[in-house]
């Protein structure tokens, strides 16, 4: 260590304050003009300093995992009671359906009816969505095993939300219902009538030409139609569709279940029919067979 | 913790009694650099520097020598990502009117302390804006101004204990050496 005398020394201990302040001035115009420096100097401590904090880590995470415990019991009690309540709610409906079910039973019973088979089903991955000839339609990977057929369609695990148009060796494009290429057979559920849910690109398809005298309802459920007609062939009726909503400019749309932004499985119905007509079909229909 | 009956000779005695000058700092840099890990707590940085150099400048100024302070505000400007020079220029300043005023302020009870370093900490806080607003040459949000004033004057009773019982041990140490 230097020796100084005293006086020196309380001098310079006097002038160090103020030199540093102008120091400080000075370090605030060189991080003004020397941007890269500040920041080279800023990552430099950081990287020294990143051990310890990485060390800090598990602590601090099992602090914060135990107040976020503390607090998802806190929510606990909540969602108890609401739980409870839909509980409730849920066996109620569970008891209607149960003595739905058993009247079905015994009105089929009485009638003689023939069930129809369930369909089948198989389950195939999206792989990509939008693009190619349609505005909205979602390409499926389909392996060799999977027997997909033009016409089929496909369901996410909410509703229906379109049909099988284009088949490769390895995938399947499905045009979406909501596209504006997309005509589907419906039947309202309240009144039984059959309508046609017209796609317009929008997330809400519309709903068309259901029959005189009957008024789609807010509200009510939208279900497949099982048209066995040749271009509709193969449909499945009683696949659920959505419910109908009516806009303030009084059109008839249908609010669907199935979520069509997110689609990452669609099942595939197997109805056992044909389904699309090939192009050339429809444009020119085969003459009629003499009676 | 420091202190020993019998002085050490020669050469410990010397790192002994360099630790013991050395302590405040060390505190203070380590506990911003704890304050920097990422708890989710913003800000905290300044507020852990300003009530430790506020402290030892009033309490046991030797301890925090201007270099000292410059080296904090250093530590602090690069742990937090405001313009460089900023915090050191006014811990700095927060140290020179510590200094200049602990006669009157270390006689006092610990709350007028307290109510003075709030006047200290509002003082660094509007003057920490200001400079954000000159160097950046714009009006910064105010929230996180008034959020390091909120902090570091109610980390200061936490902090001040701290440093009280550190205070007190070191001077423990040195009466003993």
């Amino acid at each position: 260590m230097i020796r100084l005398s005293i006086p020196l020394r309380q001098a310079l201990a006097r002038l160090s304050l103020p030199v540093l302040i102008a120091v400080a001035f000075g370090t605030m115009l060189l991080g003004k003009a020397d941007a890269l420096l500040v920041d080279r100097a800023r990552m430099a401590l950081a990287d020294a300093l990143s051990p310890i904090y990485a060390a800090l880590a598990e602590p601090v995470g099992a602090i914060r995992d135990v107040t976020e415990e503390v607090r998802e019991l806190v929510r606990l009690r909540a969602d108890n009671v609401a739980l409870r309540e839909e509980n409730e709610r849920l066996r109620r409906w569970q008891a209607a359906a149960l003595a739905l079910e058993g009247e079905v039973t015994l009105l089929r019973r009485q009638l003689a009816f023939t069930p129809e088979p369930a369909p089948s089903f198989r389950t195939a991955r999206v792989v990509a969505d939008g693009g190619g000839t349609y505005a909205r339609a979602v390409l499926l990977a389909i392996g060799p095993n999977l027997q997909v057929r033009k016409g089929q369609v496909a369901l996410d695990e909410r509703g229906l939300a379109g049909r099988v148009t284009e088949i490769g060796n390895r995938s399947a494009r499905v045009l979406l219902v909501t596209d504006i290429n997309s005509r589907m057979p419906v039947t309202l559920e309240g009144s039984r009538a059959r309508a046609i849910m017209a796609g317009n690109n929008s997330a809400r398809p519309r709903l068309q030409h259901w029959p005189e005298g009957v008024l789609p309802v807010e509200g009510e459920r939208v279900v497949t139609s099982s048209d066995q007609s040749q271009a509709f062939g193969g449909l499945p009726a009683g696949l659920p569709v959505g419910v109908v909503r009516w806009t303030p400019s009084g059109a008839a749309e249908v609010e669907l279940y199935a979520r069509l932004d997110r689609l990452d499985l669609l099942r595939i119905f197997d109805f056992g029919l044909a389904g699309i007509l090939p192009p050339e079909a429809v444009a020119r229909p085969e003459p009629r067979r003499g009676r | 913790m420091f202190g020993r009956r019998e002085p050490a000779p020669g050469m410990m005695r010397r790192l002994d009694s360099l630790a013991r000058a050395a302590m405040p700092f060390v505190i203070a840099a380590v506990l911003m650099m704890l304050a920097a890990a990422p708890v989710g707590v913003p800000s905290a940085v300044p507020a852990v520097a300003l009530p430790c150099v506020f402290f030892w400048s009033v309490f046991r100024p030797a301890a925090m020598p201007p270099p000292a302070v410059f080296g904090l505000g250093l530590l602090q400007d690069l742990l937090t990502f405001s313009p460089l020079g900023i915090g050191v220029f006014i811990l700095l300043l927060v140290h020179g009117l510590a200094m200049r005023w602990r006669r009157h302020l270390a006689r006092q009870s610990f709350l007028v302390v307290w109510l003075a370093f709030c006047g200290f900490a509002t003082v660094a806080s509007g003057l920490g804006f200001a400079l954000q607003a000159v160097l950046a040459w714009m009006v910064p949000p105010i929230v996180p101004g008034l959020h390091l004033l909120g902090l570091s004057t109610g980390l200061y009773p936490a902090l001040a204990f701290l440093l009280t019982r550190t205070h007190a041990a070191i001077r423990a140490a040195d009466e003993a050496a």
